[in-house]
């Protein structure tokens, strides 16, 4: 075991990844001798080389493009785009290119490109750098989704993501990347949790407390508050958002009969609500509540010196255990 | 506002041309091209083998066993001339007209219709053909080219890549990005612009003001003009050009001057946006007349050849049609075949429960 941030967890993870494969490759705006803005990339080019981290000119549409035109060449690129609400330009390629070609191709061709994005707010930053942009992603077809919430699970979804031949959209939170853990850097692949499958990460009995990313803290923090008050509530970290893990939700919300979902996005048609759906479709005769979803307002993320009232806290999620037995 | 050209644009455009509309062979200082009879043959049947596909995909569409085509008539040269440019090893990246390379790479014509027909989005094997999949966003594909030729470079390979594009797409963000990706990276790519002079209805001038081979110099790397409807000179100006690719000297532009004399598509109406005349003007260029008035007048072929050919372009006409009309439709699952590369439960749970509502009509 090593204690690591969430940053240099994914650091080691890709550090081991292009180790393992020569055909992976690091791709991105100051990437390189930067080692990116939040230094997730530290020490990759010095080691690996310029062939294989690659510093992008400055475009996130040519980051992408040019990285399905390298895995249709046998590599497998991990691009990172330096901010969530940098990612738009990109939008078309991931949308139109790297999600439809294998389809488009009747399975010949796999495109195994991740793209990492450092997601969500709490940092105190300039517009467009704290904004929580799965939703897109988690409707586009042929994408999976993850996101992870901490530096173990880090190092082995990153790793699980760049192994993958599917393109994978990879959720880091980035206002974790500097909280510490314990992470076995030791363990081999195969005793890992398959990186679209949930995790309970705090057992309960009364409610269950579904997040994935910044929030999953957040809600760990909510359940031990809650627990003073007498109410054991079940923490799920989702991890993996396309696909979702339905089946452990399902299994969790049967036994507890109250559900709330957290997500810092903007709750109008955010995850929460297709959880929500299913949820309710398959727990009806099982539910004590009504699924409550806890988000961002929705609107565009606010001016730093409001992100506070805009991010859900733990206040803002207790409110909400309160509700939810108040049916 | 004054009539004279703006300012950037007075030079007038230089052109590479070693066969003429009447069919004489001219000479040019930079590019030559040296070829058998045999091969000259060869061209020449490309040509008209790959006009009468198309034609016989317009005649699809119109009969409504093509939902759609993109007609490359008048195109001909620059796709064929270019296509056999390439070698085995060179990997090629269209747009959704390339009907003439896509011929060169050794795709089944009737996987393209297939395309077009609807039973599927793409039908043949990029690695095998070494010809990527149709793209019909435009200009998307001139990344994934110069992505791919990155990875060739890594690869140590003697290989060259060129993608295809239109004019119109000249004036999107991922064609200059690929510029700006494949000068950088001294990428081994060959840019291939077919400027038929119309995005749909909107002429050469709502895209740029200055001739597009130009715009490569701004990017850093020589840019060229080349006859479009000669096939000589898009043949001996794309080999040159993937020669220098393949010798590390990094990315060219060529632009192929070329007129679109059908519609965009099917679908299209090219009589409500431009004059009858400027099609009869280009027809005086037709790419394949030129080429059969300068066999003709060497002896480099006789009558029973083109005979020959016109019979076997009658008989492949009417098999592609024959094959395109036995295509199976796919079945209803196939929705939710190869969305993913890996196990992915929800396409499990859709596709059985699509299967049981399906079962639910049988019996």
């Amino acid at each position: 075991m090593t204690t690591l941030t969430l940053a240099k967890a994914l650091n080691e993870g890709m550090r081991r990844a292009m180790e393992d494969d020569p055909k992976v490759l690091v791709m991105g705006e100051d990437v390189g001798k930067l080692g990116g803005v939040f230094r997730v990339t530290d020490g990759l080019q010095k080691d690996f080389g310029e062939q294989r981290v690659i510093d992008t000119p400055l475009a996130e549409s040519g980051i992408i493009g040019t990285a399905i035109g390298l895995a249709l060449r046998g590599y497998r690129p991990v691009c990172e785009i330096q901010f969530d609400g940098f990612v738009f330009p990109a939008a078309d390629q991931i949308i139109t290119q790297l999600a439809k070609m294998p389809l488009r191709s009747l399975g010949k061709l796999r495109l195994p490109v991740v793209v990492r994005i450092p997601c969500g707010g709490g940092i105190g930053a300039v517009e467009h750098h704290s904004e929580s942009p799965e939703a897109y992603f988690i409707h586009t077809a042929g994408l999976r989704v993850v996101a992870c919430s901490n530096p173990a699970d880090g190092y082995t979804m990153l790793q699980q993501a760049i192994r993958s031949d599917d393109p994978v959209v990879f959720f880091e939170p980035k206002r974790r990347y500097w909280e510490k853990a314990e992470v076995d850097t030791s363990s081999a692949p195969a005793d890992w949790t398959p990186f679209d499958q949930a995790k309970v990460v705090r057992p309960g009995t009364d409610a269950t407390l579904l997040a994935y990313g910044p929030m999953v803290k957040t809600c760990l923090e909510a359940a031990t508050a809650a627990e003073e008050d007498g109410r054991s509530l079940e923490v799920i970290d989702l991890r993996s958002l396309n696909p979702l893990d339905v089946d452990r939700v399902v299994e969790s919300v049967g036994g507890t009969g109250r559900c709330i979902v957290v997500h810092e996005a903007p709750i109008y048609n955010g995850f929460g609500a297709e959880i929500a759906a299913r949820v309710t479709e398959r727990c009806f005769y099982k539910l004590e509540a009504p699924v409550l979803r806890v988000g961002g307002p929705s609107t565009p993320y606010p001016p730093s010196r409001l992100e506070d009232h805009y991010l859900p806290d733990l206040d803002r999620v207790l409110e909400a255990v309160d509700r939810v037995f108040a049916f | 506002m004054t009539a004279e050209a703006p300012r950037g644009a007075e030079a007038p455009a230089e052109l590479v041309q070693l066969l003429t509309p009447e069919g004489e062979r001219v000479e040019h200082p930079d590019y030559d091209i040296d070829l058998t009879h045999e091969e000259i043959r060869g061209l020449y049947r490309d040509l008209v083998l790959v006009r009468r596909v198309d034609l016989e995909a317009v005649a699809l569409q119109r009969q409504g066993e093509l939902g759609l085509w993109a007609s490359l008539l008048g195109q001909e040269a620059a796709q064929i001339g270019s296509g056999r440019a390439l070698t085995d090893a060179d990997m090629a990246f269209p747009t959704y007209r390339e009907h003439g390379v896509a011929w060169c790479r050794g795709v089944d014509p009737v996987n393209l219709l297939g395309m077009f027909r609807g039973v599927n989005h793409g039908g043949w094997d990029p690695a095998e053909h070494n010809f990527h999949l149709y793209t019909i966003v435009i200009g998307s594909q001139t990344l994934h080219a110069v992505g791919y030729a990155m990875g060739v470079q890594r690869d140590g390979a003697e290989a060259a890549t060129i993608v295809y594009f239109g004019d119109g797409a000249t004036s999107q963000g991922d064609v200059n990005e690929s510029f700006i990706w494949a000068s950088v990276f001294n990428a081994p790519i060959v840019f291939f612009c077919q400027n038929n002079q119309w995005a749909i209805s909107e002429p050469l001038e709502k895209q740029s003001r200055i001739p597009l081979y130009r715009r490569a110099s701004g990017f850093g790397f020589p840019g060229i003009r080349v006859d479009g409807n000669d096939v000589l000179a898009c043949l001996a100006v794309t080999r040159k050009a993937l020669a220098d690719a393949r010798s590390g000297q990094g990315p060219m532009l060529i632009e192929a001057f070329t007129y679109r004399m059908g519609a965009h598509t099917t679908s299209d109406d090219p009589t409500r946006y431009r004059v009858a005349s400027e099609l009869e003007a280009w027809k005086l260029k037709d790419p394949i007349e030129r080429v059969r008035a300068y066999m003709f007048k060497n002896q480099i072929a006789d009558q029973d050849f083109f005979d020959a050919v016109d019979a076997e372009a009658d008989e492949l006409g009417k098999d592609v049609r024959k094959r395109c009309l036995a295509l199976p439709d796919p079945e209803p699952l196939a929705i939710f075949d190869h969305v993913y590369a890996e196990p992915h439960r929800l396409m499990d749970e859709e596709r059985a429960e699509f299967a049981a509502y399906l079962e639910g009509f049988e019996g």
